[in-house]
C-alpha cells in the first residue's frame, strides 16, 4: 500500500440548524483502504457521507484528495467544473436505492455507457463493448444490455448500479448503505462481488452501514457514530470483538446470532 | 520474535451493570525463531486472550507486545493489517468467510494478499487442500457447507498458506482425525524448521509434546 493517504478529512461538522448532522470528523483513507462507517439511524453517518462526497457543504472543516498522485488538495475550494469532474472520474457514489443512481428510463447499456461519454467517449462501439464486459463482471447477463434497469430485480439494479460507477475506473467509491434493501442470499453475493472489485482494482472505499456483518467482512478499519460525533475508531475487527465505548458495546451485543 | 513485557488486559463491560472483568496481568515472556511454545491453564485463565492480544483483536491498554520489532499496543491499524499480511499468521478454530467465495481462493487469499502471483498461490492451496485430505470435489465449492472437521482444516491450510515468520494456533489439532492430525503437526514442525517462531494453544496433550519446546502457564498471570 501508498504510504500516503487518498483522502483525508479534517474537523468535518455540519449542522442543520439547530439540529446536528456530524461534528469534528477527521480521519485519513489510504489507497486501497476500506473504511466502515456504523451507528444507528440518525446518528449523522449518512450526513457525513455527502459532505465527504461533495453532496452537501460542511459547516466547518475540510475534504482533502490526491487527484494527481502530487498531494492532497481541497476539495471545497476547487471549482464547480473541477469538483463534477472528479465525480465523474475519480469518485464513485453508490447510493442504497439503486433508483437513485440509475436512469431508469435508459436501457443498463446505456447506464453504464452514459458515464463514460460524460467524460469524452465518443466512439459508439466501444461503449457498448465497455458497458457489455462491465455486465458480465458484475454478473448480470449480456443479454439484457438492451432492457431498462425497471425490469431487473433489487439485486440486479444494484449490480448494475456498481458497473455504471465503477466503469470510469474511479479510485474512491462511497457506498450508502448498499447492500440495504436486499434479501440476505443476494447480499452475499452483492458482498463478495464487492470484495473481489476492490481488491482487484484496488479500490479506496468508504462505506457507510447499519450491518456489523458488512463491516467485518469488507472493512479494515471502522468508525462509530452516535449522535453527530465519532465514538470509536480503529482496526475492524478489533472494534467488533473488544469494543471500548459503551455505544459500540450496545452496538456489538444487540447483534442476534445466528 | 514475540517479546512481551508487562501485558495486561481488563474489559469493561458497560452494559452489564459497569463489570470490570481483569484477565491477565503482568504477562511477560519472548519466544525465539524456530521455537514452538504452548500457552497452558486452565479454560478460562485467559490463553485466547493473550493470542488475540498479540493479533491485535484485542486492545491492549498496557505493557508492550513486539513482533518481529513491531510494536502492537497502541499501534496505527494500518501497522496491524501490515504485520498481519507479511508477518503475523493466526489460525483459529472458527472459519470465518464470505458466501459463495470457492475453498481454493479461500486459502489463496493470504498468499495473495502477502503479493505472492495468483497462480502460485493456487497451485500451493491446491496442494495444502490435498495434504489436509479435502476431497478435491470440494475445492470449487464455499467451505461455508463443509463439515466441521473439514472447514477446520481448510483454516489451517489458509492459516499456513503464506510462510509467515510469526504464527498464532488456538487449537489446531481439536477435532482432527488421527491422520490430519499428524499433517498438521508436521506443517508445524516445518514451520518451525524455517525458523517460524509459533505460540499455540493444544489440548491435545500427546501434539504438544511433540511440537512444543516449552509451556508457559498462563494462569501465573492471572489478575488479582
Amino acid at each position: 500500500m501508498q504510504k500516503t493517504p487518498l483522502f483525508s478529512v479534517s474537523d468535518l461538522s455540519k449542522s442543520y440548524g439547530a439540529q446536528l448532522g456530524c461534528c469534528d470528523v477527521s480521519f485519513d483513507l489510504h489507497p486501497g483502504e476500506i473504511m466502515g462507517i456504523v451507528g444507528e439511524s440518525g446518528s449523522g453517518k449518512s450526513t457525513l457521507l455527502n459532505c465527504l462526497a461533495g453532496h452537501l457543504a460542511p459547516d466547518r472543516g475540510d475534504v482533502c484528495f490526491d487527484v494527481d498522485g502530487t498531494g492532497l488538495v481541497s476539495t471545497l475550494a476547487m471549482s464547480e467544473p473541477e469538483q463534477r469532474l472528479l465525480a465523474r472520474t475519480q469518485w464513485a457514489y453508490v447510493h442504497q436505492n439503486p433508483r437513485d443512481g440509475l436512469r431508469m428510463s435508459v436501457s443498463a447499456g446505456g447506464n453504464i455507457g452514459e458515464r463514460l461519454m460524460n467524460v469524452g467517449a465518443r466512439h459508439y462501439g466501444n461503449i457498448r463493448q465497455d458497458a457489455s464486459s462491465w455486465m458480465e463482471r458484475v454478473e448480470l447477463s449480456t443479454g439484457r444490455i438492451d432492457d431498462r434497469p425497471a425490469t431487473f430485480s433489487g439485486g440486479m439494479q444494484q449490480r448494475l448500479q456498481i458497473a455504471r460507477n465503477l466503469v470510469t475506473g474511479p479510485r474512491l467509491v462511497f457506498m450508502d448503505e448498499p447492500t440495504g434493501g436486499l434479501d440476505v442470499s443476494v447480499q452475499a453475493r452483492l458482498l463478495d462481488l464487492l470484495r473481489s472489485l476492490v481488491q482487484d482494482l484496488c479500490l479506496s472505499v468508504i462505506i457507510v452501514t447499519h450491518d456489523l456483518a458488512v463491516v467485518r467482512m469488507l472493512a479494515h478499519r471502522m468508525m462509530v457514530m452516535q449522535r453527530g460525533h465519532v465514538v470509536e475508531t480503529g482496526l475492524a475487527d478489533q472494534v467488533l470483538d473488544d469494543p471500548q465505548h459503551p455505544y459500540t458495546q450496545l452496538l456489538v451485543s444487540s447483534v442476534l446470532q445466528v | 520474535m514475540f517479546e512481551i513485557t508487562q501485558l495486561s488486559k481488563t474489559f469493561h463491560l458497560h452494559t452489564q451493570q459497569q463489570a470490570e472483568i481483569p484477565v491477565v496481568t503482568n504477562v511477560g515472556f519472548a519466544v525465539q525463531p524456530g521455537e514452538c511454545v504452548a500457552l497452558t491453564g486452565e479454560s478460562g485463565s485467559g490463553k485466547s486472550t493473550v493470542l488475540r492480544l498479540i493479533y491485535g483483536n484485542y486492545l491492549a491498554k498496557t505493557g508492550s507486545i513486539s513482533v518481529d520489532g513491531t510494536e502492537i499496543v497502541a499501534a496505527d491499524p494500518r501497522t496491524i493489517l501490515e504485520l498481519r499480511r507479511t508477518t503475523l499468521g493466526y489460525v483459529t478454530q472458527f472459519l470465518r468467510v464470505l458466501p459463495r467465495v470457492p475453498t481454493t481462493r479461500v486459502v489463496a487469499e493470504p498468499m495473495i494478499q502477502a503479493g505472492h502471483d495468483a497462480t502460485a498461490a493456487d497451485t500451493h492451496a491446491r496442494d495444502l487442500l490435498r495434504r489436509l485430505r479435502i476431497p478435491e470435489t470440494l475445492w470449487n465449492l464455499s467451505p461455508l457447507t463443509f463439515s466441521g472437521g473439514e472447514q477446520q482444516r481448510v483454516n489451517i491450510a489458509r492459516g499456513f498458506a503464506h510462510d509467515y515468520p510469526a504464527l498464532l494456533l488456538d487449537e489446531p489439532t481439536a477435532s482432527l482425525d488421527r491422520a490430519n492430525r499428524q499433517t498438521v503437526l508436521d506443517m508445524i514442525d516445518a514451520a518451525k524448521q524455517r525458523g517460524c517462531a509459533i505460540i499455540g494453544i493444544f489440548h491435545d496433550h500427546a501434539a504438544r509434546e511433540v511440537v512444543c519446546d516449552r509451556e508457559i502457564d498462563v494462569s501465573q498471570f492471572a489478575a488479582a
